[in-house]
């Protein structure tokens, strides 16, 4: 390991995986709480460390369309719950709409009427959670390049990884297509739009996907592509069992976690277990393909914090919901929830990224 | 160290072989042009040196293809990575990765090349190709010449002995071509390197080769040095033309060998210039008013934020072929577009038939001027050529049977049944061009209608332009082609980033221009005479009969 990749300040591409393990540690701590101040917090954390240590390349302005859609997100709940549903209203009323009268068919729906506080409190808390969870997503997609990080998946699903890097690529290659065929519509003189259209757009564009594909097909084949070990029939089905069984674990295990009305002693063994099963089939699949990586994303110290603050958050708010479950989950949407320091930590450990995380190298994106 | 013996390869479902009984064989450090009529197999042949004919294209193979020994027949495309590197037409298409450092090392991952060997070819390679100072981008945003540059070096990464490329320069703009060559140049007298290459336009390439092999329609094959294969092929530049019509033996292969023996020629040429031929450079109908048919006036137009026209001024009137020329991204498309109001001025205005094209519904469009894309085929949809036909009939609101019977006329050997996917490249965009003509626009618009057309098609589409100008209908072209441009049009317009910076008869443009010059006119210097048809007609000769052309099925 070069000396470089433990400098914090050096500037260097974070590795993409530590970007994603900081942000599912994050959405793995939104999902055990309903607070809004705690949620709040994360969402401006994350959003602090986006843009302390974005890049210049186009996917680094993701967040703001997450953070617009988390909007959107909550406006929506706020709406459905809080003024159309007629359960979880109570006592504390904000206006009294004229009720319309609804037919018995759509019984659970009221129009108008009485909107409460509480209807309109407790839509949002949750309407809040859900928008941060996505706003953390959007905060990995923002900070990691997609492309990168399936450089970095292991041997044995190297297939996946090129065949998801094919379909990024050709994503945009195919709205421009779409764009000029239909601009070459009007040349044919056509007016209208529909059905017929949809089958003239259609045609060019599918048939331009497909040639590209046979023609992308042909030079990876003379590229070297799926040159590959000869291995027995026994080490196949060895590896298939191993992964499998070990990405049920690893399912078992967080559902264990995250879901706080079970016992922690189903979730840590099994996700460890299940972890340990998966690598273990990933390293035999491995085998199966002889491949050298070219300069891949070193694994430095600025790597192990940014994850490590992740997980920590995450961690830390696992304790927090066992030891205050009031503050996780406020029972009492009117009542300002309380907030025990601990709560108020978690969120903030995940701040480290904008300190130790390395800058950005300015010439953008790709080393 | 290519060896071809006997070899047939039949293609499923097709009536005959492409290549038939071809033995040949092309030494190490040899590099071999590979030229012939498009359908002639020239992709084919270049396919089956590294074995994607047929292990990836399917079809029979008879003979036997080695590489160094190595049989097509054991080895998979991918066994012989390492030992011939493919590029194929489209270099865009190829691309696996999205930037330009992981795409030079793909292949080299792919067989196993160790880390710190990887890293020192790719710096290499970055260096021998140029393209150091695009390292760091990603593919999307290079330019086409920079983007075929790429696609070499990444098959060059994995140090093959024999490199294959299909048409490296044909999609290029002249400058483009010319990092290209560069490149090539480099490769073949740096590394030794045997490289098999095939390319419509050969004048870019033949004073590189070693040889030559000329494709003949029956399947066969001729190969020999390049002076000796063209002093006879079909197919060929117009300076050896020009070599042929003054009788100069061996036939000249570059400008530079002609004009040294240009004094000899001039000689015999009357001192005057010829008069121009009705129809051809620089003659003007007299008496005949002047229909302006479009206008722009200090038009501004641009997409998203870039300004892609600024302050044109220009006008195209009936019966008269106006080139558009221009570096890649000069703004050549968008005046064309702006004709046709698929992009709305910002300032300034546009005018076609006295209308502003933007304002007009498709329908009412299509009857004031029409374009034919760079991709004839964005604009066929149909399962066959006769449905086509019939589709662009209904669509203009002409009678059944108009495009039919304008097909008919400029490609007779096009059957109603085909598949337009199935028809060469010349054939596809005489379809459009019919498909397009049936509204009977009196503007015919093309964008970039030689990419891709060998010889013999690119005559027939002058001979067709030149028809539908007689016909009194106006013709603008945006493309580099000089010498479709030298051939064909009495205007040429040149924009540089969006302005016009010349606008006049072709002759006066283009002969003192370094990048704009035919072939003919470097060779015969300050003079008027623009091709070797000019030329034939002031020795007072018949040009020399070659073979007629024809647009290969």
């Amino acid at each position: 390991m070069p000396r470089l990749a433990h400098s914090i300040r050096q500037p260097r591409p974070l590795h993409p995986g530590a970007w994603w393990l900081w942000a599912l540690g994050l959405a793995a701590a939104v999902s055990r709480t309903t607070n809004p101040f705690i949620c709040l917090l994360i969402l401006a954390v994350a959003g602090f460390v986006v843009v302390a240590r974005r890049s210049r390349a186009p996917w680094a302005y993701a967040y703001g369309a997450f953070l617009r859609l988390g909007l959107i997100i909550v406006a929506v709940r706020v709406v459905l719950q809080g003024l159309l549903s007629q359960e979880s209203q109570g006592i504390h009323v904000i206006v009294d709409l004229p009720q319309v009268p609804l037919p018995s068919w759509m019984a659970g729906l009221k129009l108008g009427g009485v909107v409460t506080w509480e209807a309109v409190l407790t839509a949002s808390a949750s309407g809040l959670q859900l928008a941060t969870l996505i706003c953390c997503v959007g905060a990995a997609n923002a900070l990691a390049s997609a492309t990168r990080l399936l450089r970095c998946v292991p041997g044995a699903l190297y297939e996946f990884g090129v065949a998801s890097v094919v379909a990024l690529t050709f994503a945009p290659q195919f709205v421009a297509d779409t764009t000029r065929v239909r601009a070459a519509q009007r040349l044919r003189g056509q007016d209208a739009t529909g059905l017929r259209s949809l089958r003239r757009t259609g045609m060019p564009v599918l048939e331009g996907a497909l040639s590209r594909s046979v023609q992308l097909a042909a030079a990876m084949d003379s590229r070297g592509y799926g040159r590959r070990n000869d291995v027995s029939v026994t080490t196949r089905r060895l590896t298939t069992g191993l992964v499998l069984a070990g990405v049920l674990g690893v399912c078992v295990g967080l559902f264990g976690l995250l879901d706080a009305g079970t016992s922690d002693w189903l979730g840590i063994p099994s996700l460890v277990g299940g972890g340990l099963l998966a690598a273990a089939g990933l390293v035999a699949g491995g085998r199966r393909t002889a491949r050298t990586r070219y300069r891949p994303d070193p694994w430095g110290l600025p790597e192990w914090l940014v994850a490590g603050s992740g997980v920590a958050c995450a961690v830390l708010l696992v304790v927090v919901s066992r030891t205050s479950p009031a503050a996780a989950v406020p029972p009492y949407p009117v009542q300002v929830p309380e907030l025990p320091l601990l709560a108020l930590l978690a969120p903030l450990v995940a701040l480290l990224p904008a300190l130790v995380a390395p800058p950005p190298p300015d010439r953008v994106t790709h080393s | 160290m290519i060896d071809f013996r006997d070899v047939s390869m039949t293609y499923e479902g097709a009536p005959a072989p492409v290549l038939d009984g071809v033995t040949l064989s092309v030494g190490e450090g040899e590099l071999c042009l590979v030229i012939g009529p498009s359908g002639s197999g020239k992709s084919t042949l270049l396919g089956c040196v590294n074995g994607l004919v047929p292990h990836f294209t399917g079809g029979a193979l008879r003979g036997d293809v080695s590489v160094a020994g190595r049989s097509t027949r054991d080895n998979h495309p991918r066994d012989l990575a390492d030992m011939v590197g493919y590029v194929g037409q489209d270099p865009v298409a190829g691309f696996v990765t999205d930037a330009v450092e992981d795409e030079l090392a793909y292949a080299m991952e792919s067989l196993a090349v160790v880390p710190a060997v990887m890293r020192k070819r790719v710096e290499e390679t970055l260096d021998l190709l140029g393209i150091v100072d695009v390292r760091g981008r990603p593919l999307a945003t290079l330019s086409a010449g920079q983007q075929q540059r790429v696609a070499i070096g990444a098959a060059m990464t994995a140090h093959p002995r024999v490199l294959v490329l299909d048409e490296p320069t044909s999609a290029l703009d002249p400058q483009g071509a010319e990092e290209v060559l560069a490149a090539l140049r480099r490769l073949v007298h740096d590394l030794g390197l045997t490289i098999l290459v095939a390319e419509h336009r050969l004048e870019r390439v033949v004073q590189l080769a070693d040889s030559v092999l000329l494709l003949q329609k029956a399947g066969g094959v001729v190969k020999g040095s390049p002076a000796d294969v063209l002093a006879t092929s079909p197919l060929v530049p117009p300076v050896v033309e020009l070599g042929r019509l003054a009788g100069w033996q061996p036939v000249p292969l570059s400008v530079r060998d002609a004009r040294r023996r240009a004094p000899e020629l001039l000689d015999r040429l009357p001192a005057t210039d010829p008069e121009p031929l009705p129809g051809g450079i620089g003659w003007v109908e007299s008496g005949a008013p002047e229909t302006v048919l479009a206008r722009t006036e200090s038009l501004v137009a641009g997409y998203r934020g870039v300004t892609a026209l600024r302050d044109v001024d220009c006008a195209f009137r009936a019966g008269e072929v106006v080139a558009v020329m221009g570096r890649n991204g000069s703004g050549k498309s968008t005046l064309l577009k702006a004709l046709m109001g698929l992009v709305s001025p910002t300032a300034g205005s546009v005018t076609v038939a006295g209308a502003s094209p933007g304002s007009l519904r498709p329908s009412s469009m299509v009857r004031l001027a029409g374009l034919v894309p760079s991709q004839p085929t964005d604009i066929l949809y149909a399962e066959s050529v006769g449905e086509e036909c019939r589709t662009a009939d209904s669509d203009a609101g002409a009678v059944a049977g108009t495009c039919r019977s304008l097909l008919s006329t400029l490609a007779p050997d096009v059957p109603d049944e085909r598949h337009p996917r199935d028809l060469s490249e010349g054939q596809r965009l005489v379809l459009a061009m019919c498909v397009v003509l049936a509204a009977a626009p009196p503007l015919l618009l093309l964008d970039e209608p030689t990419r891709g057309l060998d010889y013999a098609a690119k005559r027939r589409l002058v001979e067709m332009l030149t028809a539908v100008a007689r016909d009194g209908r106006g013709v603008v072209l945006a493309t580099h082609d000089v010498e479709l441009v030298a051939d064909v049009a009495q205007r040429v317009v040149v924009l540089a980033d969006g302005e016009v910076v010349a606008d006049g008869p072709t002759a006066d443009v283009v002969i003192a221009s370094s990048v704009f010059a035919p072939q003919v006119a470097k060779v015969l210097g300050s003079r008027r005479w623009l091709t070797v048809a000019d030329v034939a007609r002031s020795l007072a000769w018949q040009p020399v009969p070659t073979p007629l052309p024809v647009i290969s099925p």
